[in-house]
């Protein structure tokens, strides 16, 4: 057990608690940018594919985890940022350190401008109208075939900065640090959401409209900022996910992804970072692991090779079941507690997280 | 001028009329206290001034001007803090955090420039932290300060509460039974804390609250209302010798016994 003296107020501004906490984060980076000496091309691809779940998910994390929203639209957002940044590319000319931010603001912009009817509604009606925004995504791209290549698809070119080729398969070790940095600039920014007043609000409207109100808060206008940074986040991810790809089309983003980025972060742990990263290896790694299994399966009967449509999804939604029931704050959660048993063993006790018994309510009114 | 004015107001709630005519004023660095039995309307009036009701009639004037054009989120920068019957607090987040919140109409900073966290806003979080470090000095917080509130007792919340709504440093604070639920030496303290707040801060309080031994301990005037109107307007004394008073509470008898048994 650590107990932290502060002693200034720059102690709860400060991005780490303490110097163990950053000594453990700096050598998981170190290990981050090692990683491509470490392992091999196809794995780094996989890694590389991980970060870009990972920003998507950081994305949809300040909305759902900080701000409370709910959206089940987001893989049209990831469209947003892939297709305005190869269109800005191929068609305008404009180079990839341009085209790639303004992607993301042509996502911020487009998320800005989507909340303002939908931040009105509340809980499923603000699923049902996200979802519809993800089918309509879908329709759009096929009507404007013109600029996104319609079913055809839309190619990506490498990525060309400083004079560095990045791609996934001439230079994936270059692809990974891009994805990379970018994974840590918008970690950097989401930090700096949570401590500030921007984050505060945002957790003010989560927790309680009426008394973020009554503190100043002007709820429309901060949900709509929610909408925006995280679309603008999540359309980063979403041009990142479209040079990977190398070639997408209005399938790349449909509503499957939108849900498995929903289940993602509820699976990793709502309200926090780590949830985004944890839930995005999972997501990444799992195809991985099916397909593993199968094969061991496959070999174990002496058949050639088994192909169960949807497994993946089936499994991923019985992992969801399986987390709403059992460990409701996700795998971040389960990992705060086990971390909490061991720093206190043996005084760790079953029902320390339990809640409180919650008080009554009295007023008939509000 | 007084601080704060309400001038015929009535507010509606279908057939139901909630508050019925009432006209009072509050003046600057006194404390008033709203009493009445249960559904007079007293939390009605709290939420007119927030502006999350709007009055059918009459006006409401702060400072000498009418808040019926205001929007509930600018209420607060007027100088008008909160807090309410059944506690609205932010479960998920720490009680520094709950307080900064109270904090924010004085940010002056834009989302974008927190999410790069310029200087400026590293300056203005450590002049937050140093407003609400004195509010949780004031109010004995400091072994909460980092605990979440969905895991603290009810009397820290309603401390934590009236924490937030201090942070805010309002001209006018509006205080929804500030000791409802609370043990009698928690009931001792809010009492002091009240006193503090109008003689040191210099804040104008007003409250509702039915622990009448708190209510006389207090305040310097009381507004006693029934089913909407306005039964008597005085000294806690006066009110409380009051005969319609006294007889808007005798329907309301065993309810006050069982209240008082409770105390
Ligand atoms: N939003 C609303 N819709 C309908 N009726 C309401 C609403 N708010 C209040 N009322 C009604 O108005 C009346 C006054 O309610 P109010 O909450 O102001 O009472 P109160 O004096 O605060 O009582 P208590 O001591 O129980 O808190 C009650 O009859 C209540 O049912
Ligand atoms: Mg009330």
């Amino acid at each position: 057990m650590r107990f932290v003296f502060k002693t200034s107020y720059d102690a709860d501004i400060r991005m780490f608690k303490h110097q163990s906490q950053a000594f453990w984060y700096v050598l998981l980076l170190v290990v981050a940018l090692a990683l491509p000496f470490l392992i091999d091309d196809y794995l780094i691809g996989e890694a590389t594919l991980v970060l870009i779940w990972a920003i998507c998910g950081m994305g949809l994390m300040i909305l759902v985890g900080q701000s409370g929203q709910v959206s089940l639209g987001h893989a049209a957002f990831m469209a947003v940022g892939a297709y305005s940044n190869v269109i800005y590319q191929t068609q305008l000319g404009i180079p990839f350190i341009l085209s790639f931010p303004l992607s993301g603001l042509t996502a911020g912009v487009a998320g800005a401008i989507i909340a303002m009817p939908t931040t009105k509604l509340h809980g499923i009606y603000l699923a049902i109208a996200t979802l519809a925004i993800s089918v309509l995504a879908e329709d759009l791209i096929v009507i404007l075939e013109p600029i996104t290549g319609g079913v055809g698809g839309i190619f990506a070119p490498d990525i060309q900065l400083f004079g560095f080729q990045f791609s996934r398969y001439g230079h994936p070790n270059e692809l990974y640090w891009l994805v990379l940095a970018v994974t840590l600039i918008v970690l950097y920014l989401y930090r700096n959401i949570i401590r500030s007043p921007i984050g505060r609000a945002f957790s003010a409207v989560r927790d309680s409209e009426v008394s973020a109100k009554a503190m100043g808060v002007n709820v429309a206008r901060t949900k709509m900022i929610a909408f925006a940074i995280s679309c603008f986040i999540t359309g980063l991810g979403g041009a990142l996910m479209g040079h990977f790809a190398t070639v997408f089309t209005n399938e790349t983003f449909n509503i499957i992804i939108s849900i498995q980025l929903l289940l993602m972060i509820v699976v990793g742990g709502l309200g926090s970072i780590h949830g985004a990263f944890f839930g995005a290896v999972i997501i990444g790694l799992l195809p991985l692991v099916i397909a593993f299994a199968r094969d061991g399966v496959a070999q174990m009967l002496g058949v050639g090779s088994i192909t169960i449509p949807g497994l993946e999804t089936a499994i991923f939604g019985g992992l969801l079941v399986i987390f709403i029931l059992f460990e409701p704050l996700g795998i971040y959660g389960r990992w705060i507690k086990i971390r909490t048993y061991f720093s206190l063993f043996p005084f760790y006790r079953r029902d320390m997280f339990r809640r409180q018994k919650s008080y009554l309510k009295t007023e008939r009114t509000r | 001028m007084s601080l704060l004015e309400l001038k015929n107001v009535t507010v509606r709630f279908g057939g139901l009329v909630a508050v019925n005519d009432v006209s009072f004023n509050v003046e600057e660095g006194e404390v008033f206290a709203l009493v009445g039995p249960n559904g007079a309307g007293k939390s009605t009036v709290f939420n007119l001034i927030s502006r999350f009701y709007a009055p059918a009639g009459g006006d409401i004037l702060f400072e000498g001007k009418s808040i019926l054009g205001t929007a509930p989120h600018d209420i607060p920068g007027l100088g008008i803090a909160r807090t309410f019957q059944n506690i609205e607090l932010f479960e998920h987040s720490s009680v520094l955090q709950n307080l900064l919140v109270g904090r924010h109409t004085h940010c002056r900073s834009s989302f974008l420039s927190d999410m790069i966290f310029t200087p400026f806003v590293r300056d203005q979080e450590r002049h937050h932290r140093e407003a609400v470090e004195h509010v949780i000095e004031f109010l004995d917080l400091q072994p909460y300060r980092d605990k979440l509130i969905a895991g603290l007792p009810y009397g820290v919340r309603k401390v934590v509460e009236m924490g937030r709504a201090l942070a805010i440093q309002p001209k006018l604070l509006l205080l929804d039974e500030p000791a409802s639920g609370l043990s009698v030496e928690e009931t001792q303290d809010v009492a002091f804390w009240i006193e503090d707040i109008k003689k040191v801060m210099g804040i104008t309080v007003l409250m509702v609250e039915h622990d009448m031994h708190l209510v006389s301990s207090v305040s310097d005037r009381v507004l006693a209302l029934a089913d909407g109107k306005m039964l008597a307007i005085g000294s806690p004394k006066e009110v409380q010798s009051d005969p319609a008073v006294i007889e808007a509470y005798i329907g309301a008898d065993d309810l006050v016994e069982q209240e008082e048994a409770a105390l």
